[in-house]
């Protein structure tokens, strides 16, 4: 098989994979009337326990016992949670803690 | 640019350029699959909000990604602007963004003119100052916490490589079981329960 065939069958699977994992939920639900009471109920609380998922999901690759021991993340983290208790602003807690954290991984660690 | 696209899914397209020279079809799915399953997630909690919004919705749940669903999720609409267009330009431009990114990221990667290692932190970064948030909210803060530990639990016992689907499993039947038990916490004082609607 040609090379270029192959590398755009695997974009065109991942794509629909992707896709079905987007569309597949309202497209099984938009069929009834209503939506059962469970789905919207998970709705409202799902959302609240996703993002302690994603921080998780975002160091997973971090190694607390080599390399640098997770310190670059953990003092980055420090100042997001810091500035972010003291301004209430997220742009600014993110730019800060991204900038710490590039100037860490990049000339300290 | 083709994969921005159509794939659009930053850890998906990542996998696919893994997977460009030589990776086998089944794998390929399967991979996606794991990457792309938090979506399945996002999906089916975005069902409830984007009911009302007709053929517009499924531009938004086609689009929906890690950016938009933490600024939509949270249902903080500023005041006095229409929740729909909100979430439509929300989405649009977290798209736009995305795409026009990854087209110049591939023009330009090599020619920066600085080192920009790290720079992925900004996920991080946006997804705790939202988790601060949820704590400091009374109603979210448990949820909030359950996120994080069965994550963490999950990432512990089946490693990085296959937690997420394992994960996501364990958050659902947690908090139908949290559910289940206000309900019959409501049914015993004679209260009516207002977590269905």
């Amino acid at each position: 098989m040609p090379e270029k065939l192959h590398a755009l069958i695997i974009i065109l699977i991942i794509g629909a994979v992707t896709l079905a994992t987007r569309l597949l939920p309202p497209l099984i639900f938009s069929k009834s009337e209503k939506v059962p009471d469970v789905i919207l109920y998970l709705g409202k609380v799902v959302p609240y326990t996703a993002m302690g998922l994603l921080i998780v999901y975002c160091l997973k690759d971090v190694s607390v016992f080599t390399g640098s021991h997770g310190l670059p993340e953990i003092i980055a983290l420090a100042v997001v949670a810091g500035t972010y208790l003291w301004k209430r602003n997220s742009i600014l807690s993110v730019v800060a803690g991204t900038v710490v954290y590039m100037l860490l991984v990049q000339k300290v660690f | 640019m083709i994969s921005g696209v159509l794939i659009f899914s930053g850890t998906a397209q990542f996998v696919s350029v893994a997977m460009l020279s030589g990776g086998s079809f089944f794998m390929a799915a399967v991979t996606a699959l794991m990457v792309s399953a938090r979506h399945i997630f996002f999906s089916i909690s975005m069902i409830g909000r984007y009911r009302n919004e007709g053929k517009r919705k499924w531009y938004l749940f086609y689009a929906l990604c890690d950016e938009s669903y933490a600024m939509l999720s949270s249902d903080n609409t500023p005041d006095g602007v229409n929740v729909s267009a909100y979430r439509f330009f929300v989405t649009l431009f977290d798209q736009a963004s995305w795409v026009i990114g990854s087209t110049l990221g591939g023009l330009l990667g090599n020619v920066l003119p600085f080192d920009s290692t790290g720079i992925d932190f900004a996920m991080t970064a946006l997804f705790t100052t939202v988790f601060i948030e949820q704590l400091l909210t009374e109603k979210s803060r448990i949820p909030a916490i359950l996120g994080f530990f069965a994550t963490l639990l999950c990432l512990l016992v089946f490693g990085r490589d296959y937690f997420l689907i394992p994960a996501m499993i364990l958050i659902i039947a947690a908090v139908l079981f949290m559910r289940n038990k206000t309900e019959a916490k409501d049914a015993s004082t004679g209260k009516e329960g207002d977590n269905g609607a």
